[in-house]
């Protein structure tokens, strides 16, 4: 059987999508990323560094811990990877504390970034922090408001944050506002991007850095169960990035089922959904071909879900291969569904999950196990960003 | 034959493009304008087709962009409107947006009703060179529509010989990397730049872009290319729904001098 090919072309693409659909004014940036980011994160120093700060400064490897009274509601062996342990809360970080180290090595001055919930924001805000290098992050105006203790924790580290004040005044449109800061300032400045999105290449060296999450699981299932494989492997997508880095290593072995679960919203069909794979339409999004949430005439729509990390109307690349060629099965969850399976978790293990990551957890309800299968859901990041929403909604 | 290229036939320096956004201030405003700017004097037009996320852009043009599609602007309708542009029209028009409202509507199906409407070109700037190669190219070329490109002051000699290679029409030469409607730069790196891309004498001729607001900045470009191209410094005098015509002609005779 011909073995379907996952992996990046050298063009940037995976099969009909990726690619740099960006303008002139960025290419010189991009061309400097593409044609110097596999040396330097080969060379011994570059790793050297990332290995100890991920594992002094982040807390890594993140345990895979077992979820005993999950499993034995569910009737599977649950395994959770504890992303939400890392420093900042949530696995962004693994991805930052990259491109922070690639940025000093290409003698970046200034690191520009977009964020929506605030998390990206403030794992650049704490890199940036880290190496004394000047932040700025660009944030919908419409977020800033919704996500103030965000907005606070990047000003205490340093960060300027700048509301995005044009379009929709959300992810896409803060995106938009760092991609024309970098036109602006072409030579000295960096662009962290929070997840598998934008031009190549940083859809595949975002899902790098990211991929220590499956090569960390791999080990651990080892010593767990004797064996490198689960049969089921469960993240959230919002771009795609903690999903991407779960899904890393096992993409290959075909064995493992990989199950990715976007926000339904209110519901698929409730004109409130960020729900890209089902609702979208293949296009060009923020430097890269994928599948996009749009009108007829092309216009891009503004998603919705409870859950800021979500609430982007693409998904990277590389998911919409995955998609199109049925390697992963794309799933949906709704608010409600979500909202049930934090509190489930928070009251059944003790643990307060992000909303982003309970849409993942939202899907072990809709599965039936024969017994002994090994699931493995990726708890992308805590609950902690979104208390506010969680008094709201359950009255606490 | 082309226009555009009958135009540069016949005139290579001075060249006045001006770029307005479909649709704005109001949906039937786009062949208001451009007869008002022919009359007026402009050698070439650009009509921007409107995106929700145009990433290239500064304030002015996402705003008229905004208003645009809130007024009903979409491709389907620009066509629509564009049906009778040569009644009265007869300098070059370009078409000028974003990729993904071109990919929807289907890029072959849009060279043809551009070619058809008596369009001469586009311009896509998230639309790269390897990608038009690879996948477009031959819709543009079969549809006779030139295909224009930017160049930055980043852009390398090698790069800018390629995009030559590919281009009909003219040269983009944008004035500084920047978004739409900063102010020019006029330092002495950008002269030398200017003189630099000059000097490889090329095969498409050169217009600039991207901050020229006035005559000032229309001559200092004019030193160094056939022509210059003015933007948001003219979507910003089109803000009044009631009376966006009458300015026209001052405008542009205050840019040409
Ligand atoms: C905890 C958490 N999970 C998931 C996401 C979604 O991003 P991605 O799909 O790139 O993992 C976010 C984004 O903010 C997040 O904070």
């Amino acid at each position: 059987m011909a073995h379907t090919n996952y992996r990046v072309t050298d063009k940037g693409y995976y099969g009909d999508f990726g690619g740099a659909y960006i303008p002139e004014m960025l290419y010189p940036n991009i061309e400097e990323l593409r044609n110097n980011y596999l040396n330097i994160i080969a060379q011994p120093d570059f790793q050297a560094e990332f290995q100890s700060l991920l594992k002094d400064y982040v807390g890594r490897p993140s345990p895979l811990y077992l979820a005993k009274r999950l499993s034995e509601k569910y009737g599977a062996t649950i395994y959770l990877k504890r992303e939400d342990l890392n420093h900042t809360g949530a696995h962004k970080i693994n991805n930052t504390i990259g491109q922070i180290l690639l940025a000093e090595k290409l003698g970046k001055k200034r690191i520009i970034a977009e964020t929506g919930a605030g998390q990206h924001g403030v794992a650049t805000a704490t890199v940036c922090a880290l190496k004394g290098l000047e932040c700025v992050i660009y944030m919908g105006e419409v977020d800033i408001e919704r996500q103030a203790p965000n907005v606070a924790r990047m000003k205490m580290m340093g960060a300027t944050v700048v509301p995005a004040t044009s379009g929709s005044k959300t992810l896409k449109d803060a995106t938009n506002e760092a991609m024309r800061d970098w036109i602006n300032n072409p030579v000295d400045t960096h662009y962290i991007i929070g997840s598998v999105v934008g031009p190549h290449p940083y859809p595949e060296m975002v899902s790098r850095f990211q991929s220590i999450i499956s090569e960390e699981t791999k080990k651990q299932l080892i010593e767990h169960t004797g064996s490198p494989s689960p049969d089921y492997v469960l993240a959230c997508v919002g771009g795609g990035s903690n999903a991407m880095g779960m899904f890393y290593h096992f993409l290959d072995d075909e064995h493992v089922k990989l199950i990715a679960a976007e926000a339904a919203g209110l519901g698929v069909n409730s004109g409130h959904s960020a729900a890209t794979s089902v609702l979208g339409k293949e296009g060009v999004l923020h430097g890269s071909r994928t599948i996009l949430m749009q009108t007829e005439d092309g216009q891009v729509i503004e998603p919705y879900s409870i859950s800021a990390g979500l609430d982007y109307p693409g998904i990277g690349p590389q998911h919409a291969h995955l998609h199109k060629t049925k390697r992963v099965e794309y799933v949906s969850i709704t608010d409600a569904e979500a909202m049930d399976a934090s509190l489930l978790l928070s009251k059944m293990e003790g643990i307060i999950p992000a909303i982003e990551s309970a849409h993942a957890l939202a899907q072990l309800e809709k599965m039936t196990f024969k017994g002994d299968e090994i699931v493995v859901v990726c708890l992308s990041g805590r609950g902690d960003k979104d208390l506010n929403t969680f008094m709201k909604y359950f009255n606490l | 034959m082309n226009r555009l290229k009958q135009l540069f036939d016949k005139k290579d320096k001075d060249i006045l493009s001006v770029y307005f956004t479909a649709g704005y201030p109001t949906l039937d405003a786009t062949l208001k304008i451009a007869e008002e700017l022919q009359n007026a004097g402009a050698d070439f037009l650009e009509i921007g087709f409107p995106y929700s996320d145009p990433l290239a852009d500064g304030p002015v043009i996402q705003k008229s962009s905004e208003v645009a599609i809130a007024n009903g602007m979409t491709l389907k309708v620009l066509f629509e409107q564009l049906k009778s542009l040569r009644e009265k029209i007869h300098i070059p028009v370009l078409l000028m947006g974003y990729a993904n409202p071109m990919i929807q509507y289907g890029v072959k199906e849009f060279c043809k009703k551009a070619a058809e409407v008596g369009v001469d070109g586009v311009i896509v700037p998230d639309l790269p060179m390897y990608e038009y190669e690879e996948l477009y190219k031959d819709d543009f070329i079969d549809n006779g529509l030139s295909n224009v490109f930017l160049v930055t002051p980043q852009t390398s000699e090698e790069r800018i010989k390629k995009i030559d290679g590919l281009s009909s029409g003219f040269i983009y030469l944008l004035s500084s990397s920047s978004t739409t409607g900063k102010a020019l730069n006029v330092s002495d790196e950008i002269g030398i730049y200017y003189q630099r891309v000059k000097d490889m004498n090329l095969k498409n001729p050169l217009i600039i872009g991207f901050g020229i607001s006035d005559q000032k900045s229309f001559e200092r470009a004019n030193q160094y290319a056939n022509g210059a191209i003015v933007g948001s410094a003219f979507v910003k005098t089109l803000t009044d729904k009631d009376d966006y015509l009458s300015h026209i002609p001052t405008f542009v005779k205050a840019i040409k001098g």
